[in-house]
């Protein structure tokens, strides 16, 4: 005796097949309303600000008079604060991670840095922002410098770097090590020669990620207390300076529509930024990327 | 008391292969009274092995019998296991490996490993086989040249990729990249070569060749050999030692172990009765 009725199975068919239908379509359009309101909104800006985008608006320095404004001090001074950004949260990230992942036993110590550095890379980046001016800014005066911004921001993306090495880290198989240190290699010599040429391309992409995230990020230097409006350039890290989504920030908050049409154009210069950097990151990750 | 029983025949048996072989060929490793232990798990007990010059000495025994734990031990690798504690003596040369003074990387200079599943680096074939004399301090590159050359012939894998030494060596096969780390392995010029299972991810063509290799290279190296495959154990060693539990329960010549086992678990293992 048969426990199935293929009969009545064929007969149920096609409700089911209805309903799994229904599901993908419900899923595509959840996709899509993401790409649509990305859409609009790469729209709206790239039709407001393009007109505004030449070599003048890059090379110009702020100014009261919308036609002569440009962005030049916000994107220098962008570049100066990832000059600094990057040295300090890549090798503060990196070593972190390969002391956690390399040399530190697991213990209760470890496992509660641990839980830590992940904790941190969740709080809020205003939270960063009121460290930085407590400690950088305030109780070492080093006040709105590149220096200060540049610290604040590598302690916020430093969480990121630590995680993403870490993993890179890990990812690299045991038997490498091993056959590293059969041979009578130390583990610094191991670290260096096997470890991490296998684990760089993990590293530097999530290297780059951060930095782009530090880019963009505005709330903990609105918090520094930048400039929203400066007309030189920074000439060291101890120079004042302000960056691209302070500048955006302070233009889309003027009454006139020619400083939104600005502020749409600096927009787009950000975007091509975070773009080139995303870019690099994946072709790092493409060429790279090895099969153990 | 049965356990005491068959630890005194062990020793005896090992006794005798000491007055017979002493004549003739050094002891490099001294195993004596050694015991292991993974946190709580007692998993060597008691070992006592001697192992000589220029044989390969084959290790058998069912899964999780401590085979590849003793191997582990005799360069240290398994203190690359969080919780492992030792007592007893290994000495290497007659000196105790465990002293604090002993380095292992001094250690692992002298005793070269070739793993269970190869594990080439994601280099070209020369760096491969040059990394162990780079990172020992050795920098010309004539030498470099002379070293590697002359370990790939030694593991029989120099005519298959002398057009190609600095291609990656992922694009090996799986028995060549084995031999590619035998031949990582001997470049370091080591005394003792520890094989852990060498073969067992390798199709019978290339499994035959490590073997071939492995009874070519007893004639400079003393080599130990963990393998769960029994007629390899009797193809290529000279003696065997049967494991279980964590015991060496026989250790003789291959012949004897394999045509007249003096326990009754060794021959239930190598007649296919378990494990």
């Amino acid at each position: 005796m048969k426990l199935i009725n293929h009969t009545s199975v064929v007969k149920h068919m096609k409700p089911r097949l209805v309903i799994n239908i229904l599901f993908k379509s419900l899923f595509f359009a959840a996709t899509l309303f993401g790409l649509l309101v990305l859409g609009i909104l790469l729209y709206r800006i790239f039709t407001q600000g393009i007109a505004y985008l030449d070599m003048q608006f890059l090379q110009s320095l702020p100014s009261r008079k919308p036609e002569q404004a440009g962005i030049k001090t916000a994107l220098v001074g962008t570049i100066w604060l990832m000059a600094v950004v990057a040295p300090i949260s890549l090798s503060l990230g990196v070593g972190t991670a390969i002391y956690l992942e390399e040399y530190a036993k697991k213990n209760r110590f470890t496992s509660f840095i641990q839980v830590n550095i992940s904790n941190l890379a969740g709080v809020p980046s205003i939270v960063f922002g009121l460290l930085g001016l407590t400690v950088f800014v305030r109780a070492l005066s080093l006040g709105t410098s590149v220096l200060a911004a540049g610290l604040t921001m590598s302690l916020l993306v430093l969480p990121i770097i630590i995680v993403a090495s870490q993993e890179a880290i890990r990812s690299v198989p045991k038997e490498l090590r091993e056959a590293s240190f059969g041979m009578g290699a130390t583990k610094w010599q191991t670290i260096v020669h096997v470890v991490l040429p296998a684990a760089i391309p993990g590293i530097l992409t999530g290297g780059i990620l951060a930095l782009s995230r530090a880019i963009g990020e505005t709330a903990p230097l609105v918090v520094l207390g930048l400039p929203l409006f400066l007309a030189f350039l920074p000439k060291s890290v101890f120079d004042m300076f302000t960056v691209l989504p302070m500048q955006i920030y302070n233009w889309t908050g003027r009454p006139q529509a020619e400083f939104q049409s600005l502020a749409a154009a600096g927009i787009i210069v950000l975007l091509v930024m975070l773009i080139i950097m995303n870019s690099i990151a994946v072709l790092i990750r493409n060429k790279y990327q090895k099969r153990f | 008391m049965n356990a005491t029983m068959e630890k005194q025949r062990v020793r005896i048996v090992q006794g005798e292969e000491k007055q017979v072989e002493m004549e003739n060929k050094n002891i490099v490793y001294k195993t004596d009274q050694l015991n292991l232990w993974y946190g709580e798990n007692h998993a060597l007990k008691n070992i006592n092995l001697d192992i000589y010059e220029n044989e390969v000495t084959a290790i058998i025994g069912p899964s999780g019998c401590g085979k590849s734990t003793y191997i582990k031990t005799l360069n240290r690798m398994i203190e690359l296991v969080p919780g492992v504690k030792t007592s007893g003596e290994i000495a290497y040369r007659g000196r105790n490996i465990f002293d604090r003074s002993y380095g292992v990387e001094e250690l692992r200079t002298k005793v070269g490993m070739v793993f269970q599943k190869p594990n080439p680096f994601p280099k070209s074939i020369y760096e491969n086989v040059a990394y162990g004399p780079k990172i020992h301090g050795i920098r010309d590159k004539k030498i470099l040249d002379q070293i590697v050359e002359k370990s790939l012939k030694g593991a029989a894998i120099w005519d298959e990729v002398k057009d190609r030494l600095h291609q990656n060596a992922y694009g090996l096969s799986g028995g060549q990249q084995q031999r590619l780390c035998i031949a990582r392995c001997l470049a370091i010029e080591p005394d003792v070569i520890l094989m852990d299972e060498p073969t067992s991810a390798l199709d019978p063509i290339s499994t035959l060749k490590v073997e071939e290799l492995v009874q070519e290279l007893k004639k400079e190296f003393s080599i130990i050999i963990v393998t769960h495959n029994m007629q390899q154990a009797a193809r290529i060693s000279d003696k065997t030692a049967f494991f279980l539990n964590g015991e060496v329960i026989e250790f003789t010549d291959t012949n004897k172990i394999f045509s007249t086992p003096s326990d009754k678990r060794t021959e239930d293992y190598i007649t296919g009765r378990f494990g």
